[in-house]
């Protein structure tokens, strides 16, 4: 009985934050997207089923730019079973593949059935099952979205990745760390402050976040667990202490601690909490990041008179300086496969996110149609870049492919959303 | 000479002074309530010296020193009161335009050690929420050595970099990122 209740208040809870903050807006998408079809799922229980699964497919691969939707209201035919599919309709609208499925009920959940047809070759490419609970039939989707976008672009999707975002209201007087999918949906609030919270960060578990709080009146870096919201006070030193960034092997985190006004990189290890200072520069040294191979940083620093980005050796703390086009250069993120460094970069008087290929140098500015764009954040596939821009008297967020090809917006109701991190790829 | 006499008052007053103190030092045993008499009645007779010379002259000599003191206070509460200071872009100098205002606070915290500062660094929103921390802090930080120079001391000043976090104007133009980088110096 009491279970009933539970799941019935969770799926409450559920269509209530269906309704997210943010919602997802496709501004330009690869020329080269990939047509394709996903038919409504058959739901074989009774009553409705409280999310839209395949809406949801449709709507994660539609996002991502690199397929291109075909509107149900277009589909000449809607079949749920292989042998109801007639592949002549879906050539004549030319689709590539076509995505079908069921959804049933039993006692131990939900269980979703669905196929991915080839057009061309009249063939069905892939067969995949999957079950879940009522409270996890969005996980579901964004599972499905995650297999059928991996298996046809070949990058592992990112649909069931989550992000973790600062909103404030305008006065700036209430400060929200939020907690969300990474389509924007089910929303929920991770920490509130009256004082300023900046620099989420994800623990390579995506288990815990680190952030700095403003709450004792300067800045401090802050652990909490997502899970059971546990709080710790990590760093507090004298003068300002911020910028955290695990490394990716999760024994070690990076931080900026600014004494008598001269920010430097400190790196803490977290199983004996003894610091390290790295760089010891009268200039502003700030925003490190690491590497995937655990020995590298990268970071901001003023030292050549404005902000340029930087590459430290953590063992032998020598230090490189990476970028070279443009006067302001800064909080640079790189992609896990260690190939580009994604940055704010000033040109003119607007900042744009750039990306940079490590190897030749060369710089790809990404964004133009946003301003004052800032935050940077790499997808764990490195395919999307998410941001904070400045939009019509307001901050939202916004995303760019690292190819520049694939654009959108996640434009929030209310306030202004700032600092978002893309979550690591969750491993069950 | 009306200055002349309250001089010659204040001589009086700290000469008499002076000898109470030497002669309570001297009596140690049996003269302190004496001494204190003394003081008093010396102190008595001062007032009554500066009295003889003129009602009139006593009132004005007072009130003109006064006057002499609460004119500097004015100017200097003038200059107190500005307690924003501006810079410019991904900049962390003084404005030559600050400097008296900032002479001033100086002047006050060395005059009032008691009194205490803390030094809020602000960038606008432009450029990264981090580096604009750092930037905060070092705008607050050129404001501290400003007022250390000139006759603050350390324990009086605090810096806190609030960075693009705290705008005061929330318009995306430079008529309102002029604003919010600054350093608010509050008591």
């Amino acid at each position: 009985m009491v279970k009933q209740w539970i799941s019935i208040l969770m799926l409450l809870m559920m269509t209530g934050m269906a309704q997210a903050e943010l919602v997802i807006e496709v501004t330009q998408g690869k020329q080269s997207a990939i047509p394709i079809a996903v038919v409504p799922f058959e739901w074989q229980g009774e009553g409705q089923l409280p999310e839209d699964i395949s809406g949801i497919i449709a709507n994660d691969l539609g996002s991502s730019g690199y397929f291109k939707i075909l509107p149900v209201a277009n589909m000449i035919s809607q079949p749920t079973a292989l042998e109801a599919v007639t592949y002549s309709d879906w050539r004549n609208l030319r689709q590539d593949f076509v995505v079908i499925g069921r959804i049933s009920i039993d006692d131990s959940g939900y269980a979703m059935e669905f196929h991915v047809l080839d057009v061309h070759q009249k063939v069905e490419l892939l067969r995949h099952r999957v079950k879940g609970k009522a409270s996890q039939l969005r996980d579901i989707a964004h599972y499905i979205s995650d297999y059928v976008f991996e298996k046809l672009t070949g990058i592992p999707g990112v649909f069931s990745t989550r992000l973790i975002y600062v909103t404030t209201n305008r006065e700036r007087t209430r400060f929200n760390l939020n907690y969300a999918d990474a389509d924007g949906a089910r929303e929920q609030l991770v920490f509130t402050s009256k004082d300023p919270i900046i620099s989420p960060a994800w623990a390579p578990d995506g288990k815990k976040v680190a952030y700095v709080s403003f709450e004792s009146g300067r800045s401090a870096i802050y652990f909490q667990e997502l899970a059971t919201g546990k709080r710790e006070l990590v760093l507090q030193m004298e003068g300002s202490t911020s910028a955290p960034a695990f490394s990716p092997d999760g024994t070690r985190l990076a931080f900026v601690r600014s004494y008598l006004g001269n920010p430097d990189i400190y790196v803490m290890d977290l199983a004996s909490r003894k610091t390290e200072r790295l760089t010891n520069h009268y200039a502003i040294d700030t925003e490190p990041q690491w590497m995937m191979d655990n020995r590298h940083l990268v970071f901001t620093s003023s030292r050549a008179g404005g902000p340029q980005i930087y590459q430290l050796d953590v063992s032998s703390k020598a230090v490189k300086r990476i970028t070279y086009e443009g006067s302001y250069n800064a909080r640079a993120r790189v992609t896990d496969d260690g190939r580009k460094l994604i940055y704010v970069h000033r040109e003119g008087k607007n900042f744009h996110i750039a990306s940079q290929d490590l190897h030749s140098g060369q710089v790809h500015i990404l964004t133009t149609d946003t301003d004052l764009d800032e935050s940077p954040s790499v997808a764990p596939n490195g395919s999307m870049v998410i941001y904070a821009a400045s939009e019509a008297d307001r901050s939202i967020l916004a995303a760019v492919s690292v190819d520049g090809d694939v654009k959108f917006r996640l434009p929030s109701k209310y306030g202004d959303v700032r600092e978002p991190a893309w979550s690591p790829i969750f491993k069950n | 000479m009306q200055i002349n006499a309250l001089y010659k008052a204040l001589g009086l007053t700290l000469g008499a002074l002076l000898v109470a103190a030497c002669s309570s030092t001297g009596e140690i045993n049996e003269g302190e309530s004496e001494t204190v008499t003394e003081v008093e009645e010396v102190v008595t007779e001062v007032e009554e010296t500066v009295e003889d010379a003129s009602t009139t002259a006593v009132d004005t000599s007072a009130v003109s020193g006064e006057t002499l003191e609460s004119r500097m206070t004015e100017a200097e509460a003038a200059l107190l009161e500005q307690t924003v200071f501006y810079f410019d872009f991904d900049q962390s100098s003084i404005k030559s335009s600050s400097l008296a205002a900032l002479k001033a606070h100086a002047a006050y915290l060395a005059a009032n050690s008691s009194a205490s500062v803390v030094l809020e660094g602000h960038a606008d929103e432009r450029g990264t929420v981090e580096y604009n921390l750092a930037l905060g802090e070092r705008r607050g930080m050129a404001v501290r050595r400003f007022l250390l120079a000139n006759g603050a001391s350390a324990s009086q000043l605090e810096v806190v970099s609030f960075g693009e976090e705290r705008p005061v104007a929330m318009g995306h133009s430079e008529s309102s990122w002029s604003k919010n980088r600054r350093v608010e110096v509050k008591y």
